[in-house]
């Protein structure tokens, strides 16, 4: 079983691997939490061109996605040169590959809050009201435990599309060894020299195995969240 | 404590436009589905907005238009038991009961924990999730959940409208004790007369958005053209009646007020005890003179002091040593017998459910006179 023995520097790319894509995962769902709830609760001019914004990573070629990025937060674009100065910086950096991630998850986690948003009995937070609760504590104490399996479902999906996410990744931070190698863009190397067929099967299949037991803990965790509430 | 309320509003093609004050024990806000009664108790509550109105607990001004007032709901202190229960899915029972508690201000917390819990009987509940709960146990929980807010006031919408009779029963004795050991005033929407009947100390009559009669429960209940269609006959009289003696031999309970004397079958409480007694109209037969060789014992002697005619049916009202007996006979018989006011007349009462839920805690008795079910109105 020597074949299935990882290399240092294969090592480094699982790890990278998951590294950019929970940070991605927790960066990514304060601001997820808000903008769900903005789009499921407010009524305001321009809701509709916010929701087309936050869906559009998920339709654009994430090469483009990538693209824009550099075009922002590159070290010469204004906002990129503007944040440098206060040692932000996320060109060529693992910290770009999981703002990258973070963003092209974005949509998918915002949709599953929305969703449990939105079905959370508006009912109970009157009720909650009627006991003295003002908006605030509502928010805190009902709508968000009601919505924690939609928050769940995000963040897990969030997690699994970083796992994956390449195109974008790799054109705003490139294929750095130890900074940006993640395990897509290690995968794609290995296919592209002589011999590289056996690294890239290792990887794939660890690739897939942490797919699935991704997939298997979100599903027991929604599945004990949503037993805990069985709703009336 | 006076509950004023003053609401005029548009909703939809139903215009809402109601305006009573009480300062009852327990006041009933009855009437049909779709009159208006939960919308009256939504804008107490402060779930819904009047873009006219007024609203008022013991002086303390919740809404009025005219001033700009309008209290947001968490600072209302109006406690709301909802049809539905509403318990909050994700929090235990203890939990539930914990959050009413939480917002209210310390020095105002006049409910304690043990109390309410030994009040609505939930000791045995506690841990347990509302999704396990039955309906009955849900509203408890709901009941308790708001008296622990420390409410001025307590709202409660058809909490048993979603119960079975059974259900019904478990329930109804827990609110007798609400209205009976705690200083907070009830307002509750029914469309049950019986339920009215046996809680209610004022009744606010709603229909079509407009209060159309209010008063104490005794009187209103008196008026049949207050009651709907199909439930006319539940109008009546609710009398109360010393319990003399208990007839070992026949099992029978002798009643006495000035009225007369009634006999109901069963031991129903203990002597020297008063109890109210709720005769319906329905069950009520007018003889213009004393029958001879009727099976029924529960003859008054009166005077028609009203006549009323409801199409094929009229209402009439005698009075029996000053207080009022409501029958509903056919027009017919009413016409054969040549009733008048002024007539002295005897009132023959078969059957009437006792209430001593109103005066002995928690118990219920429905009981039947000495039946005469061939006779019927």
């Amino acid at each position: 079983m020597t074949w299935l023995e990882l290399s240092p520097e294969e090592w480094n790319a699982v790890y990278l691997s998951l590294k950019v894509a929970f940070w991605a995962m927790l960066a990514s769902l304060p601001l997820g939490i808000v903008v769900a709830l903005v789009l499921a609760r407010g009524r305001f001019w321009g809701k509709s061109i916010l929701n087309g914004i936050v869906h559009l990573p998920l339709v654009m070629p994430p090469v483009v996605t990538g693209y824009l990025l550099l075009l922002t937060f590159g070290r010469r674009a204004p906002l990129g040169a503007f944040l440098a100065d206060f040692g932000i910086v996320f060109s060529f950096r693992w910290t770009g590959a999981a703002l990258a991630c973070g963003i092209m998850g974005f949509p998918l986690m915002v949709r599953a809050i929305r969703l449990s948003i939105e079905a959370v009995d508006r009912k109970l937070e009157a009720a909650a009201g009627t006991l003295g609760a003002n908006p605030a504590w509502v928010l805190l104490t009902i709508t968000l435990p009601l919505t924690l399996p939609g928050i769940v479902a995000g963040m897990i999906l969030s997690f699994a599309k970083a796992m994956g996410e390449f195109g974008a990744t790799i054109t705003f931070v490139s294929n750095i060894p130890g900074e940006t190698q993640t395990l897509p863009s290690l995968i794609y190397t290995f296919t592209q020299v002589p011999g590289g067929d056996w690294g890239a099967l290792r990887l794939t299949l660890i690739s897939i195995a942490v797919s699935m037991i991704a997939l298997m803990a979100s599903e027991i965790l929604a599945r004990r969240v949503g037993r805990r509430m069985d709703l009336e | 404590m006076t509950i004023s309320v003053e609401i005029r509003e548009r909703l939809g093609d139903f215009q809402l436009d109601a305006k009573f004050a009480s300062s009852g024990r327990l006041t009933a806000l009855f009437g049909p589905s779709g009159s208006g009664k939960s919308s009256v108790i939504n804008f107490i509550a402060g779930l819904i907005k009047a873009s006219d109105g007024k609203a008022a607990v013991d002086g303390r001004v919740l809404f009025d238009s005219d001033k700009g007032i309008n209290v947001p709901r968490h600072k209302r202190r109006i406690g709301y038991v909802f049809q539905e229960a509403r318990l909050f899915p994700h929090l235990s029972v203890r939990q539930n009961l914990a959050y009413g508690r939480w917002f209210a201000p310390a020095e105002d917390r006049s409910m304690g924990s043990k109390g309410v819990i030994d009040l609505l009987g939930l000791g045995q509940i506690l841990d347990r999730m509302p999704n396990l709960l039955s309906g009955g146990e849900k509203q408890r929980v709901a009941i308790g959940r708001a008296l622990l807010s420390s409410p001025k006031l307590l709202l409660m919408d058809e909490p048993l409208a979603s119960l079975d009779q059974a259900r019904k029963s478990e329930i109804l004795p827990y609110i007798e004790r609400l209205r009976d050991e705690t200083k907070v005033p009830i307002i509750y929407v029914s469309h049950s007369v019986a339920e009215v009947a046996r809680l209610a100390t004022d009744i606010v009559v709603m229909s079509n958005g407009l209060v159309i009669a209010s008063g104490r429960t005794g009187e209103i209940l008196q008026r049949s053209d207050l009651m709907p269609v199909e439930e006319q006959g539940e109008a009546g009289s609710v009398l109360e009646m010393a319990v003399v003696s208990f007839d070992e031999k026949y099992g029978i309970t002798l009643l006495r007020s000035a009225v007369g004397e009634i006999r109901v079958p069963g031991r129903l409480s203990a002597i020297g005890k008063t109890i109210k007694l709720r005769v319906r109209a329905r069950d009520v037969l007018v003889a213009s003179q004393r029958p001879r060789g009727l099976s029924a014992q529960n003859l008054l002697e009166g005077k028609i002091s009203e006549i009323n005619r409801h199409g094929p049916l009229v209402d009439v009202k005698i009075d029996c040593a000053g207080t009022a007996i409501m029958s509903r006979i056919t027009y017919q018989s009413s016409a054969s017998l040549k009733l008048g006011v002024g007539m002295a007349v005897f009132a023959i009462v078969k059957t009437a459910s006792i209430d001593a839920g109103s005066n002995e805690g928690a118990r219920f008795h429905h009981a039947k006179m000495s039946g005469n079910r061939p006779f019927t109105d």
